[in-house]
């Protein structure tokens, strides 16, 4: 039987055993439809991005004169917008910013949380005084409103909204983290660790982490979807990436100067957005239930 | 303790408006300003000496409520919102209440009917809703109800009609967070030994739920409850954008585009305070419901009660 | 029926991601009244579950097939409409469960929960229910005033006890006592049991221990049924039982424990581990950690066969014949 690392107390296992492990969880995901779908999608939206150029019919900043705000036909399937450009080329350019953004500001949320989390959580004293403390003024603001000033601080852009959305998120499951090393620190398996001699360093990253973690990445999967989300909330509010660039937010705050005459320019957009969250959480629903049965719902 | 928070709040906005690359002054003044009058204007915007200096006299007027004017309109902010800050609260406490009156309902009869079809639903829509942008569920039903079917007002305020797209928009997003809680709350609760205990002495399967189920289950859904409220108060931001309401998040979206920074530092402070205080009441919630949380408040303030060794403090 | 208690074919199947789980598998016995029965195996056998069925109270959405008879008094209280069980739950039969850290509800005081059974069937005004729930915390060992305090402000072995008096408030006839003291200090483990076997005594009340402790079975028991498998291996008397062991998985228990230490000096553990109650192995399920297992028994499943009247085991092997 394989024990889910949730199952506080099972120390890590071997090499070996974890390999085994990961693809039985993989397996036990594959099992169940919805996942599977779900994957597919996400891999599809993937692959889109990496091969927009080759993908997109048009060139996503081209203006056409002759085609401005006309509704989807077969020369453009999701029609162009004010300016003539081709909705469907947009989106599919589009994807690369925003999956960009949602991935790498929750894998960057989630280390820099991970070393914070570690850190608090293993030494405690002064250190986790100080990082806790920091994270009590951060969390003083909801984490979007705390992105939304990052961003209109840091001005518009790629790099300016990754940073606002990494910093938005990082002290959530800094705390979270450190409440689940507190939890684990009273295990025997760790004072077992520390009596045969294991490197501080060590114990925190091959003993505490591992065992803790399985919380943060379940929040990862979730956190995924909510950044780009977040992201787009960002373009749409005039902040974050802006227009002209083809995002898929920065579409959404467009078209919303069209409602009337082009309905159509909000839709696809946004569907966009809400099939890739809905994917993104009904796999890491899929994932938290293979990782715990115990857990299942 | 939520003063400290609300400080730490305006030391942090403070902080990051006043690192922000670009001088203010220079930007209001237009290019032609020479560096005597971009001083002057400085010096009476208040950006002149040591910052640390700047940052007390900052938080000594925040503490007695005055949040100056606002550099672009040369008004007075705490007026701007107190006009604004009706329209906000209304918008958002309906949002919460009806989050929590539809969520909480559907989340138990989801929960009761585990695994059969109204469970199965109640978690697909959740899953769908969850992933809706709101801004976009907004314009959606602005382009159904006030383009397509010419119902409703798209925006502004006016009548009791300008607010029930706004709400409708927030809540269609929002009761899922709390049905799935309780849901999720429940299913666990039940299956603890006490519930076993329950049925083991005779209790009827509707007391068990009341009695001894729901009291157990509520308390993760008040936190996450509480946490809503900063989910709510950014989704005022959004939902105030869409509609053109001219509440505070519009407010300060707009102070944003203008670098009007008293304004945003002001309205940022605002919505800290009210952050901190949805979690004050969730604190003394927890304490109403949870015997042990109540004993730790108890003996805090009264001393001299029994000593108890510490009974398992969870929350 | 001419016994109190009588349970034939008792199976419950759970289920957890679609894997069936066998947690009991055909248990038949019966308990005269005022006797106490033993039921002794090892942590995961059924035993818990065995008595749950009794009281009616297996989890509802895990539970797949729930099936047997079950007669209390000459009533069929398997096939009960709920409405009904419910006057039987807490009335009739009481359970006093394994863990008591958890057994209690951390919202309500101890004297609510006390109050509650004797205000559902006994028809107790408020204030009655809670000079009878004094009584019944003193009966128990605990101060009076302390009816209002919540368990979190108690020790464990004072929970067990708060456990116990919920159990008896309404003086049922029949008591499920489920490890009632694995999770307490050995010293307070005395305590409770005394405090139990006492009660017991006073009221002539029926009782089912469930233990993994034969000292314990020695001590309180009139009758012993071993659990292996979800299946009652061996039952009889204890003189019975503890005199002449027939079952190979009895003995084995026996051995395993330090009085009985061979000639060697050296316990005598039984080797393996108890089957996957998913994955059940073919004929006797105590065959592939059965010494004396052939080919015969992991085809065939045994049934029991008497080995003087009264006491039976479920083997292939004859005691004496086979097993020596």
């Amino acid at each position: 039987m394989v024990k889910s690392q949730a199952n506080a107390g099972s120390p890590v296992k071997t090499r070996r055993r974890k390999e085994s492990q990961f693809v039985m969880i993989f397996r036990r995901v594959l099992k169940d439809r919805a996942a599977t779908i779900s994957l597919c999608v996400i891999a599809f939206f993937v692959l889109v991005a990496i091969f927009a150029p080759l993908l997109a019919p048009y060139d996503p900043y081209e203006l056409d004169k002759s085609a401005l705000l006309s509704p989807p036909s077969w020369a453009h399937p999701f029609g162009t917008d004010q300016l003539g450009r081709d909705v469907l080329s947009r989106l599919i350019y589009g994807s690369r910013y925003s999956l960009t953004l949602g991935m790498l500001g929750s894998v960057v949320s989630l280390v820099c949380a991970c070393i914070l989390g570690c850190l608090a959580g293993y030494f405690g004293g002064i250190v986790e005084s100080i990082i806790m403390r920091c994270g009590d003024v951060m969390m003083s603001l909801p984490g979007t409103l705390l992105s939304i000033i990052i961003s209109a601080a840091l001005g518009p852009g790629y790099f300016t909204t990754l940073v606002a959305l990494t910093v938005g998120g990082i002290f959530g499951p800094t705390r979270m983290l450190r409440g689940q090393i507190l939890r684990e620190r009273g295990q025997e398996y760790l004072e077992a660790a520390e009596a045969y001699h294991c490197s501080k360093p060590k114990i925190m990253f091959t003993h505490l982490l591992p065992n803790s973690i399985s919380p943060l990445l379940l929040g990862f999967f979730m956190g995924i979807s909510g950044t780009i989300t977040s992201a787009a909330g960002l373009s749409f509010l005039g902040l974050g990436i802006q227009p002209p660039m083809a995002e898929w937010g920065a579409m959404l705050s467009d078209g919303r100067n069209y409602l009337r005459t082009a309905p159509y320019l909000i839709v696809f957009p946004g569907l966009i957005i809400m099939i890739f969250s809905w994917c993104m959480a009904l796999f890491g629903d899929a994932l938290r239930d293979a990782l715990d049965p115990k857990m299942k719902t | 303790m939520s003063l400290v928070v609300i400080l730490m709040a305006a030391i942090l906005i403070f902080t990051i408006m006043n690192v922000v690359p670009g001088d203010p002054a220079a930007q209001l003044l237009g290019s032609e300003a020479t560096y005597e009058e971009i001083v002057a204007k400085r010096t009476a915007m208040g950006l002149e000496g040591p910052f640390l200096i700047r940052l007390g006299q900052y938080l000594w007027n925040v503490v007695r409520l005055d949040f100056g004017t606002s550099w672009f309109y040369g008004t007075s902010i705490v007026n701007e919102i107190a006009t604004r800050i009706p329209r906000t609260l209304f918008i958002s406490v309906s949002h919460l209440i009806l989050d929590v009156c539809i969520g909480i309902p559907v989340g138990i009869m989801a929960a009761t009917h585990r695994g059969k079809w109204q469970d199965r639903g109640v978690v697909s829509l959740a899953m769908l809703f969850q992933s809706i942008p709101s801004f976009w569920l907004n314009m959606e039903l602005i382009v159904l109800f006030s383009i397509t079917l010419g119902i409703l007002p798209a925006s502004g305020i006016g009548s009791w009609k300008h607010y029930i797209l706004p709400i409708i928009g927030g809540v269609l997003g929002g009761w899922v967070g709390s049905a799935r809680q309780i849901r999720q709350s429940l299913l666990e609760v039940m299956r603890d030994d006490y519930v076993t205990t329950a049925r083991a002495k005779g209790v009827s399967s509707r007391a068990v739920m009341t009695h001894h189920v729901l009291p157990n289950a509520l308390m993760p859904v008040i936190t996450l409850v509480g946490g809503t409220v900063g989910g709510i108060i950014t989704g005022s931001l959004m939902t105030e954008r869409t509609f053109s309401i001219p509440g505070v998040g519009t407010y300060m979206l707009t102070a944003v585009n203008n670098r009007d920074y008293p304004v945003v530092e002001a309205v940022t402070i605002i919505l800290a305070a009210a952050n901190a205080l949805c979690m004050l009441l969730v604190d003394l919630c927890y304490a109403f419901i949870d015997p042990r949380i109540k004993a730790q408040y108890v003996s805090s303030t009264k001393k001299g009660r029994r000593p108890k060794k510490h009974g398992k403090i969870t929350g | 029926m001419s016994n109190y208690l009588e349970v034939k074919d008792l199976s419950v199947v759970y289920t957890s991601n679609e894997i069936p789980i066998y947690a009991v598998n055909g248990v038949s016995l019966s308990l005269e009244k005022g006797k106490t029965l033993g039921l002794v195996g090892e942590t995961g056998a059924g035993k818990t579950t065995i008595a749950k069925s009794i009281i009616r109270v297996l989890p509802e959405g895990a539970t797949k097939t729930f099936e047997g008879d079950i007669h209390l008094e000459g009533v069929d209280i398997m096939n009960l409409p709920e409405k009904e069980m419910e006057k039987v739950r807490g009335a009739k039969i009481a359970l006093i469960s394994q863990d008591p850290m958890t057994a209690l509800n951390p919202v309500h005081s101890v004297g609510e929960q006390i109050m509650e059974s004797l205000e559902i069937h006994e028809n107790l005004s408020k204030k009655d229910a809670m000079a009878r729930g004094m009584e019944l915390l003193e009966m128990v060992g605990i101060p009076k005033e302390r009816f209002l305090n919540y368990p979190h402000e108690f020790s464990g072995g004072m929970k067990q006890r708060i456990v116990i008096a919920i159990a008896l408030a309404c003086n049922p006839e029949l008591l499920l006592a489920d490890e009632p003291t694995t999770a307490l200090d050995v010293t307070i483990q005395a305590q409770v049991l005394d405090l139990i076997m006492k009660l017991r005594d006073e009221r002539g009340t029926s009782m089912i221990l469930i233990t993994h402790d034969l000292g314990v079975v020695a001590e309180c028991c009139d009758d012993v049924a071993v659990v292996y498998a979800g299946q009652i291996v061996e039952s009889g008397d204890k003189y019975q039982v503890f005199h002449d062991p027939s079952h190979p998985y009895t003995r084995g228990l026996f051995h395993s424990l330090p009085q009985f230490v061979g000639e060697d000096g050296r316990l005598h553990p039984i080797p393996g581990l108890p089957p996957d109650p998913s994955n059940l192995p073919q004929g006797c399920y105590f065959s592939p950690r059965c010494p004396y297992a052939d080919e015969h028994c992991k085809t065939v499943a045994p049934e029991p066969y008497e080995v003087e009247p009264g006491h039976l085991s479920r083997c292939h092997k004859r005691r004496g014949e086979d097993i020596k």
